[in-house]
């Protein structure tokens, strides 16, 4: 087949373009002196001075880590052990366990936020980081497991067994052998559930209770108030981090193989 | 030997999958129980919630004003994942077809990188760009090519274009594993035939790629239909979505009874949406992508 498709190229460019714009738009401005147009004025890195002396943003910042630590911890724990058991047994429900966990990436955000909101309210539980956090981790186990699962499905029993058959303990052979065959699919799922967590606006909103603002929030009440630069410094900065966390995995995924 | 059975035994499996029912059970299914309870109550003053059991709140929910509300939502996301569709078949059809193999990765890479980032950052860089005083206007004024700032922000078009933007990964890449499986061999044998290169391309390549792209319209009409943070940035205070009337009621309107009717609603019919599509995909021994 021919290679050359000048039309093809120039779309698929120009989808590019459109995906990239934005992003490019938004960086170069958080660099910009003018405060109140999008005319570009001077460089400066006063946008960020104001980002670092600003209280609010870092409390949100402080918030975020740990809601996303913990609830990656825990979601990342209790994941890889249901995705483990989903790929190696047969036990009664695997069918409904499988639906169960489909049902957090299937239900809308806002009904989950909403949903969620319902029950802290009918057991009476105050709202605070501790809601946010238990959300955080409802919604996170399903990423893990599934992408363990997935994972494991194409994985060689035999080096288990040629590991117990040399007389290794189960535990031996868990720690010497699944674990380093499974740790490419546990780190993937582990970094897609802190993006997630750290990215995550809808479902904060309707769980956080007072001074549980998490980075997301603080910004969508700034956005709420007024574009300003400072925002566009924010958004660089996160998705600075964002950006860096998968291109460190991605390196880690390579240096493995 | 004896061992080896132990790590198959029904009583490990039950260990390692009971945190998942206990967290899924009480954090997802109770919540969502619950919810359906608080759709049959009444909703009474100031929040306050007045025991049912009642249908009142599900009646409500099809008064004429709500109905405009679900057909906007509806029509939002089919523009949505039609321009998506559009958009994103050529870029599929190159990286899978055109692209020279050494660079595939790091085309494939370049969509999904946008994915991982926020979804609110994306969003507000599109108010950024579209507001009065934004990247666009600031731009065609400079220019002396307009006077009055064009009103592109809060308007149906900014949360298409926001929506669009959110989405177009999620379409490129099934349709993109659709066509990169596709047996090449089949478009010779149809050009040795005689095909022409259209011709081979709708009587080939598109059936062939079918699965992915109907994966990919799912994957994005369905997050589209109960969108929240582009309607709630990016549009005008008439371009109220499904998603936005949910938070209203848990929020500012305090009516979790009808907001919860609302949110069944929506779920039960995203649910549908999901049968009749893994139904579809099972029947014609397709994978199911989800």
């Amino acid at each position: 087949m021919k290679r050359r498709a000048p039309v093809l190229r120039a779309v698929t460019g120009l989808v590019y373009a459109f995906l990239y714009a934005p992003i490019a738009v938004l960086v170069i401005f958080s660099f910009n002196s003018e405060r109140q147009t999008a005319m570009w004025k001077n460089f400066t890195l006063d946008w960020y001075r104001v980002l670092f002396r600003d209280e609010l943003i870092g409390h949100a910042v402080v918030n975020s880590l740990i809601v996303g630590v913990v609830a990656t911890v825990v979601a990342t724990v209790i994941g890889t052990m249901a995705g483990l058991a989903l790929a190696r047994h047969e036990f009664r429900g695997k069918r409904a366990t499988m639906s169960l966990l489909y049902l957090p990436v299937i239900v809308p955000e806002i009904v989950v936020g909403a949903a969620l909101v319902s029950l802290f309210g009918f057991i009476a539980m105050r709202l605070s980081l501790t809601t946010v956090i238990l959300a955080h981790i409802a919604f996170s186990i399903s990423y893990v497991a599934l992408v363990v699962r997935a994972r494991l499905a194409g994985f060689d029993r035999s080096l288990e067994e040629a590991a117990m058959d040399l007389g290794a303990s189960r535990w031996q052979t868990f720690w010497r052998v699944t674990l380093p065959l499974i740790s490419p699919g546990v780190m993937a799922g582990t970094l897609l559930v802190f993006t997630l967590s750290i990215d995550d606006y809808i479902i904060t909103s309707f769980v956080a209770g007072p001074g549980a603002t998490t980075l997301p929030l603080q910004i969508y009440s700034m956005v709420k108030t007024g574009v300003t630069p400072e925002i566009n410094a924010v958004s660089t900065l996160l998705l600075a981090v964002t950006i860096g966390l998968i291109a460190t995995a991605q390196r880690l995924e390579t240096a493995k193989r | 030997m004896k061992s080896h059975s132990a790590l198959r035994t029904p009583h490990s499996a039950f260990l390692l999958i009971s945190p998942t029912w206990l967290v899924l059970g009480l954090l997802f299914l109770v919540p969502l129980v619950i919810m359906l309870w608080l759709s049959l109550q009444r909703g009474g003053l100031y929040g306050a919630i007045e025991p049912g059991p009642t249908l009142a709140n599900y009646v409500r929910s099809v008064e004429p004003g709500y109905v405009a509300i679900y057909g906007r939502s509806v029509w939002i996301a089919l523009v949505t994942t039609v321009i998506c569709l559009l958009v994103s078949y050529p870029v599929a059809y190159y990286i899978a077809l055109k692209a020279r193999p050494e660079r595939k990765n790091v085309l494939l890479a370049l969509v999904v990188i946008p994915f991982w980032t926020s979804f609110l950052v994306r969003t507000y860089a599109w108010m950024f760009i579209l507001r009065d005083q934004g990247v666009i206007n600031s731009l065609l004024m400079s220019l002396g090519m307009i006077h009055e700032p064009l009103p592109l922000l809060y308007t149906p078009l900014a949360v298409m274009i926001g929506q669009v933007y959110a989405e177009v990964p999620f379409m490129v890449l099934p349709i993109y594993a659709s066509l990169e499986k596709l047996d090449r061999s089949l478009l010779e044998a149809a050009c040795d035939l005689g095909a022409g290169a259209a011709a081979a391309f709708w009587r080939v390549t598109v059936p062939l790629a079918t699965p992915g792209t109907v994966a990919g319209i799912v994957l994005v009409f369905i997050p589209s239909l109960g969108t929240f943070i582009t309607p709630d940035l990016l549009g005008g205070a008439k371009g109220m979505l499904v998603g936005n009337l949910i938070q209203n009621q848990f929020g500012p309107a305090l009516n979790k009874p009808f907001g919860s009717a609302v949110a069944m609603a929506l779920t039960a019919f995203v649910l549908a949406l999901l049968w009749a599509y893994a139904n579809r995909a099972r029947r014609r021994g397709e994978e199911v992508a989800l």
